[in-house]
């Protein structure tokens, strides 16, 4: 009898498509994500989105630009003080309206809450999408305080629509800076946690390490921004870049990382809550008196022309394009948003690895699918 | 640069094209066959490297349509509008920048699926946010959808 | 050890009380039936507090309560689970391997109580009294990977597939170093009989009087076992952030509850025998050392001040080394739910690392350490 020989060629072995989503633990959302697979090896990555469309670009063509604010709310919903803001800011450059510096003052805090929350979500399910269960409970005790405090002073815990043209929805209670500054001192004990629970855990380094390479080139060419392009060494925080509401006045660092992998995104993030930290703190000590917000004529109408603006987002560079004919609803309202750029980044990243870094990687990108399909 | 000097800058170098400017960025109009001769220009120029493709869209200005293109410089921190106008609204046709920038990928998938320019040479135009069959392109003005409900 | 009432005797009076009055064929069978019985049953019990345990470990690391609504403190909540689980629709997708579907979670369950038999639960009480024991063991508890690949390969499921291949390749090689850690500790006992390992751990466990080698074997295992059971950080198979519940994916109802209840009789049948083999199992803890105090501690331990008791007392102490056994097993459960609500998971290609570059040679190593140590005769 012969004796079969296997030759290299025919233990070849077959690529078979998963996919990966609409409803996935890893997700996050609705997102599909069509992996080809080579047994554990990630051949060919293709996002599939439009499972939360509802579109919010037309919807600002039938509403006032007021009304678009609350719309913008939902795009982002883990950074919605940062949409409103933005939205604020855009028509305000437009219409020319003078916003209060005690209304600045408490966007920006504002703000810089918002990305703490956000990036302390972030952490939590980062450390679930690598294997770890616990630090998402920590990372939800941690939000929630801010999340209260959003709530006594806005009236939501997500979609607080509180920034508005002109200053804000309200003034803030008198008992917020005294919250606000024992909140911060907590938060600074519970990072101490973060650290010891992940950062420092051998397997979590191991994990992330070397994992999910991008390059500055790519970055730039992928259209990539926030802590995911900073930490390809892209300086491209627009705080620091183009300064809106006074950010120019305080002394904050941009975090740039030159590893480029998984790593230096998460330790861009983390180095980003402490310096939000630093900037609240700054702003508690000599909060401006006064107005909080300047009253506005019931309909707003822009003057017709273009008109473009961004911020930095608790993802990367969040900006509005509106293009307006004049009348009392926008022309044209279009969102750039950081998501929908950085999910580009995905395939490149995550080809010819292993599946479990593929969730690592979409983990440390950090993509808010509602922020993507709008 | 900044917006005029810029402004200045396009006027030179590019004589034979409209250059106008908005609230913030200077725009330059083009017709979309010098579209990637001009585009390459702009992002290897040693005065512009406009080399960050930080938003492209379209805007339907009924009839014709606009594809728009936001330009960035990580090495000066300069930015510009390249406009396109498409007359033809049956059948639009762009050559796609995929080539110069990977992230046309994606935006251009979204303005496919929202005003039906179709993109030549790029590597998997499809709608990327609602089906296969989907009736007409949402964003353009005249999209019609017995669901539409008017607030 | 406590010498006065001992669980031989009391076996040896049922089964005289037995012989009386049937047929020698009769009482067999009838022994075997009430001791598999009472096995399955006491393990059950164990597996019930494991549940309430994990969910309360689970619970209090992450800041939450746990289960606490249904009874005093939650410890009915297993219960309702367990009537919810039988209650629901035991669901075969359309396309799956029917027979292999429905065959795969009982013949996993099967593996896993097998491997119960030669277990010594206390001085005498053991269900089957083999000298390959501890073999029988090994060579059971690897068999359960089967039950996990036909789940996977019948269901028809890309995520149920990779998460049967990836346990495949993690148990097949992970049985390496649990193995040879176990034959590390035979090696130093003499013995392959599970009571005789015990036995000879009566003046120390061989944590202590092994040397350090004893102690790596023990940690070795520990890493080994809790990648066979797939449990965190070794939960590949089921990974819920890449393959949402791997190969248990299409199971539901009771066919997905016995793949539960799966894991933790595993568990408990892996720390079962490493309290066996490196903790001296029922016997209480004892100094390996000739002070006098340390006499007086290990006196206490021994319960020896019983002995002058009246003997209706002395009935207490059969109790006594079920303490210790139950104490250990659910003390390195501890250590394993601990594991789990921790460390992050680690990537296949790790896992296999951490096994064949690391785990498999430092096994070895310590093997042929102790053979030395047998050998020169320098343990206890």
């Amino acid at each position: 009898m012969e004796n079969p020989i296997v030759t290299p060629s025919e233990l070849k072995t077959e690529e078979f498509v998963v996919n990966i989503g609409p409803q996935h633990p890893a997700t996050h959302g609705v997102l599909r994500v069509e992996a080809t697979l080579d047994g554990e090896i990630i051949k060919d990555v293709l996002p599939h989105l439009g499972y939360i469309h509802r579109g919010i670009e037309k919807m600002t063509e039938s509403l006032g630009y007021k009304q678009s604010i609350f719309l913008t709310s939902r795009m982002d919903y883990l950074s919605a003080h940062i949409n409103n803001h933005l939205c604020a800011l855009a028509i305000e450059k437009a219409a020319q309206i003078e916003v209060p510096a005690r209304a600045k003052a408490i966007r920006i805090i504002m703000d810089e809450l918002q990305r703490l929350t956000s990036h302390e979500l972030w952490w939590g399910s980062c450390a679930m999408d690598i294997g770890a269960v616990t630090p998402f409970f920590l990372a939800f005790r941690d939000r929630e305080r801010i999340l209260e405090l959003f709530e006594q002073n806005t009236g939501n815990r997500l979609t607080m629509s509180y920034i508005i043209p002109g200053g804000v929805m309200n003034d803030i209670r008198p008992d917020f800076v005294p919250k606000l500054k024992e909140l911060i001192k907590s938060i600074k004990d519970y990072r101490k946690e973060y650290d010891q629970l992940i950062t420092g855990n051998f397997i979590f380094q191991h994990r992330t390490q070397g994992i999910g390479i991008l390059s500055k080139e790519q970055a730039i060419s992928l259209g990539c921004t926030g802590p995911t392009a900073r930490a390809s060494g892209l300086s491209c925080d627009i705080r620091k870049l183009y300064p809106y509401d006074g950010y120019e006045k305080l002394d904050f660092k941009e975090v740039i990382d030159y590893g480029c992998d998984n790593w230096a995104r998460y330790v861009v993030r983390m180095e980003e809550m402490n310096q939000s930290i630093h900037i609240i703190e700054q702003l508690l000590d000599n909060m401006p008196t006064g107005e909080y917000r300047t009253k506005l004529k019931g309909v707003l109408k822009l003057p017709a022309g273009e008109y473009y603006q961004r911020v930095e987002s608790a993802r990367g560079e969040l900006g509005v394009y509106i293009v307006s004919d004049g009348g009392a609803k926008p022309y044209r309202m279009k969102f750039r948003t950081p998501c929908y750029s950085n999910l580009g980044a995905v395939k490149p990243i995550s080809v010819g690895m292993k599946i479990a870094d593929l969730m690592a990687n979409m983990a440390t990108i950090d993509l808010v699918i509602p922020d993507m399909d709008r | 640069m900044i917006k005029e000097e810029l402004k200045h800058y396009l006027e030179q170098t590019f004589p034979n094209s409209k250059v106008d400017e908005t609230f913030d960025f200077p725009v330059l109009f083009i017709t979309k066959e010098e579209l990637i001769p001009v585009m390459k220009q702009l992002r290897d120029a040693p005065e512009t490297k406009f080399n960050f493709l930080f938003c492209e869209t379209a805007v339907d200005r009924n009839p014709e349509l606009e594809m728009v293109y936001h330009l960035s410089s990580t090495y000066y921190h300069h930015d510009m509008m390249v406009k396109v106008v498409l007359e033809d609204r049956e059948n639009p046709v762009i050559e796609s920048v995929y080539s110069l920038w990977e992230a046309a990928d994606l935006y251009e998938d979204e303005i496919y699926d929202m005003f039906g320019i179709r993109f030549t040479n790029h590597p998997n135009l499809r709608r990327i946010f609602l089906t296969e069959e989907w009736v007409g392109y949402p964003l353009r003005k005249d999209y019609q959808d017995d669901k539409i409900i008017s607030l | 050890m406590i010498s006065m009432i001992q669980f031989s005797d009391v076996l040896a009076w049922i089964h005289q009380l037995l012989s009386s009055c049937m047929a020698p064929w009769l009482v067999f069978i009838i022994e075997l039936v009430v001791a598999s019985v009472a096995a399955v049953v006491a393990l059950l019990v164990c597996v019930i507090i494991m549940v309430y345990m994990e969910r309360k470990v689970a619970g209090h690391m992450q800041l939450r309560h746990g289960p606490n609504r249904v009874g005093w403190h939650g410890v009915c909540q297993l219960f309702a689970d367990i009537i919810k689980l039988l209650l629901k629709e035991c669901f075969t997708p359309t396309r799956a391997d029917k027979l292999l579907f429905v065959v795969a979670p009982v013949l996993s369950l099967c593996v896993s109580l097998l491997a119960l038999a030669p277990i010594s639960w206390g001085p005498g009480l053991v269900l089957w009294n083999t000298n390959i024991g501890v073999l029988f063991v090994t060579a059971i508890s690897s068999m359960g990977v089967i039950g996990i690949l036909m789940a996977g390969w019948s269901s028809n499921n890309k995520y149920a597939l990779m998460g049967a291949m990836r346990s495949g390749a993690q148990i097949v090689s992970y049985e390496l170093s649990a193995g040879l850690s176990i034959v590390a500790i035979v090696a130093l006992a003499g013995t392959l009989n599970t009571g005789g390992i015990i036995e000879s751990q009566a003046n120390g466990w061989w944590i202590l009087k092994g040397h350090l080698p004893a102690f790596f074997a023990f940690i070795i295992y520990i890493i080994a076992s809790t990648a066979e059971c797939n449990r965190a950080p070794f939960d590949l198979a089921e990974a819920e952030s890449e393959l949402t519940a791997g190969y248990h994916t299409e199971y539901s109802g009771m066919q997905f509850g016995i793949f539960y209840l799966n894991e933790y009789i595993n568990m408990g049948v892996v720390s079962m025998v490493a309290s066996t083999l490196f903790l001296g199992g029922w016997q209480p803890f004892y100094l390996p050392f000739d002070f006098a105090w340390a006499h007086t501690f290990n006196d206490i331990m021994a319960l020896k001040f019983m002995e002058t008791w009246p003997a209706w007392i002395s009935w207490v102490s059969l109790a006594w080394p079920l303490v210790w056994f139950f104490g250990k097993l659910f003390l390195i459960i501890f250590f394993m739910m601990w594991f789990r609500w921790t460390f992050p998971r680690l990537r296949i290609d790790q896992l296999l690392k951490l096994e064949w570059k690391y785990l498999l040679p430092l096994s070895i190593v310590n093997l042929v350490i102790i053979a030395l140590l047998v050998v020169l005769g320098l343990h206890f």
